[in-house]
């Protein structure tokens, strides 16, 4: 990625050649702002986070915290107020919403993803079809997506999202919505793709359960404005499964510590007023 | 669906889900949704007939100010070629006239859309075109172009761009920001943004505009072949024309029908369809409907 700030966080690991390996993923003291002075929203408030290659980050946080503006933000759709950003690798990025184009068939969705990559026409029709293998919907080529449900929908959008060949994948809610025996497979194909293709992913959910059940490592994010409050290393050994004790304990502790994030929300809010 | 054997029980439930999932209505057969979309309208030319006739009964006006639908029948048929040649005429202008519209109407909405400038500057005059009434251009047009066919074609093509231009900028501004982020994660940029995102996501408005476009064609159209007689051309506005100055009520309405019968089917059947097929592709409508 051509990114303006890319050169000068190599500048960075110049400095510092002892550095074993390069971060997949590294946010550097990141605010944003929305807006101008009066009617400024501080969405994100020196917001620092280094993700490691292969690392499985979920991040947790209240509505409106500035998950999605982070994640936007990575993927180049939006610039910093200040603060540097470096992604190493392709990026993409998976929206809550299916985000598919409704005027393309499953195949046309995950072609267009190839197509736009440079990758040649004869080569594109195996790839898709591998690719709609992958998330177990060979047979639905011609479907239309507003023909799918919504956990067939975020499947084909994961393997768009998978066409882009990326090193890393930025998820934003992509199974909110969904019922949990849909849910609880994504999940199982997303442990496996991920270890098998070495993905860097950033994953944000709502969802504590979720979170544990598939990060190696939980970060809270707190609101307005955004800021990391806390990190949960998350050592259940995979494969993991979202009904286990071991998954309930940590979620526990991790949900205390948000509600009483939450909770110093009120009491700072009764103050300002 | 599943083709691994070694699937897991989770892959034959997600399976199980999915079949439940697509379990919709088959579609009924063709000649069926033909006849259920034909009767309703069939219906009402039954309907207007009745009404005609019982109106002629009642001897509100003279034969010569109202024929009835019978008379105005049998003129058609015995003048039937005369018609078809006049209407062969005036399709040709119409088709040449919106086909010009849509080129013009076209490029001016790609432009105004792509850019902020050209929008504030000219995109509220073309809605301001879009509310002139055809009629109030042929004076100028006569002056342009003389009687000619480009006096109408003019009048035409006036008529119609706005619309179609329109129709584009409306469809460019409603293109859900989701779809055009979702773009620019795909390597989409500038023109590719427009090609794969951006033109497809507004083609069912402009599509709308060509529809409207082409009613506004037809209506200036009409307007221009009763004023601007072009010498030799017995088109469908002249034969009316024609008509009137020999007082002829049955010719009179005999053209009528067939003005009205042209737009009817051209609106239905090509634009209504058309419609109607981009609409069920892309989900905007009840897939069964
Ligand atoms: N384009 C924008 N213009 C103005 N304000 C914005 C914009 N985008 C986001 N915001 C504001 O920034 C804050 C963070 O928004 P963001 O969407 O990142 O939250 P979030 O953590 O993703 O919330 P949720 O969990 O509900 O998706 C919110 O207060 C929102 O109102
Ligand atoms: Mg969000």
């Amino acid at each position: 990625m051509a990114l303006p700030w890319a050169s000068s966080a190599r500048r960075i690991d110049d400095e510092i050649v002892l550095a074993p390996d390069v971060p997949a993923v590294r946010i550097d003291s990141v605010s944003k702002v929305f807006g101008h002075a009066p009617h400024a929203v501080h969405a994100l408030d020196a917001v620092s986070l280094t993700v490691q290659p292969g690392e499985f980050v979920c991040l947790l946080g209240a509505s409106g915290c500035g998950k999605s503006t982070l994640l936007n933000l990575l993927v180049g759709l939006d610039q910093p107020s200040a603060g540097t950003l470096e992604v190493n690798g392709r990026v993409t990025l998976m929206f809550q919403e299916s985000a598919l184009f409704p005027w393309l068939t499953v195949f046309g969705n995950v072609d267009l993803a190839l197509r736009l990559r440079g990758i040649p026409k004869g080569e594109r029709k195996a790839e898709v079809e591998r690719l709609l293998e992958v998330v177990h919907l060979r047979g639905f080529e011609k479907k239309r997506p507003h023909q799918l449900s919504g956990g067939m929908r975020q499947r084909v959008a994961l393997a768009r999202a998978l066409a882009q060949d990326a090193d890393v994948l930025l998820m934003d809610e992509p199974f909110g919505a969904l019922d949990a025996m849909t849910r609880d497979f994504l999940h199982e194909e997303l442990e496996r793709l991920v270890q098998e293709r070495h993905l860097t992913v950033v994953f944000v959910t709502h969802n504590v359960r979720e979170a544990v059940r598939l990060g190696d490592r939980v970060v809270l994010l707190s609101s307005r404005p955004g800021r990391v409050t806390a990190e949960f290393p998350v050592d259940i050994p995979r494969p993991r499964r979202i009904e286990t004790p071991e998954v309930g304990v940590l979620s526990t502790e991790i949900s205390q510590r948000l509600r009483a994030e939450v909770r110093r929300h009120r009491t700072d809010d009764i103050h300002a007023d | 669906m599943l083709t691994e054997p070694a699937a897991t029980e989770l892959d034959a439930e997600i399976s199980g889900l999915d079949s439940l999932d697509l379990a919709g209505a088959p579609r009924a057969s063709f000649g069926r949704r033909l006849w259920s979309s034909a009767w309703p309208k069939l219906l009402a030319i039954a309907i207007f007939l009745a009404i005609w006739q019982l109106v002629f009964w009642s001897g509100w006006k003279p034969s010569y100010a109202l024929p009835s639908p019978s008379s105005v029948f049998t003129r058609l048929n015995s003048e039937w070629s005369t018609i078809i040649d006049g209407a062969a005429l005036t399709m040709r202008r119409a088709l040449i006239g919106f086909g010009i519209a849509i080129a013009i109407g076209s490029v001016i909405g790609a432009l105004v859309s792509r850019s902020r400038v050209l929008r504030s500057a000219i995109g509220s005059m073309i809605t301001g075109l879009q509310t002139m009434p055809s009629v109030a251009w042929f004076p100028a047009a006569i002056l342009l172009f003389k009687l000619s066919e480009g006096a109408i074609l003019f009048v035409v093509v006036i008529g119609a761009a706005p619309a179609v231009a329109n129709g584009l900028i409306g469809g460019v501004d409603h293109v859900p920001p989701l779809l055009v982020r979702a773009g620019h994660v795909l390597g989409a940029r500038r023109f590719g943004l427009f090609r794969f995102i951006v033109a497809p996501a507004a083609l069912p408005a402009y599509v709308s505009g060509l529809k409207q476009g082409w009613a506004f064609a037809w209506r200036s159209l009409m307007a221009g072949e009763l004023l601007v007689a072009v010498p030799g051309a017995l088109t469908l506005g002249q034969q009316l024309q024609v008509n009137e100055s020999l007082n002829d009520a049955t010719g009179i309405y005999a053209i009528m029908v067939v003005i009205f019968v042209i737009g009817v089917l051209v609106d239905t059947v090509i634009f209504g369809n058309l419609e109607r097929f981009i609409q069920r592709r892309y989900g905007l409508a009840a897939a069964n409907d």
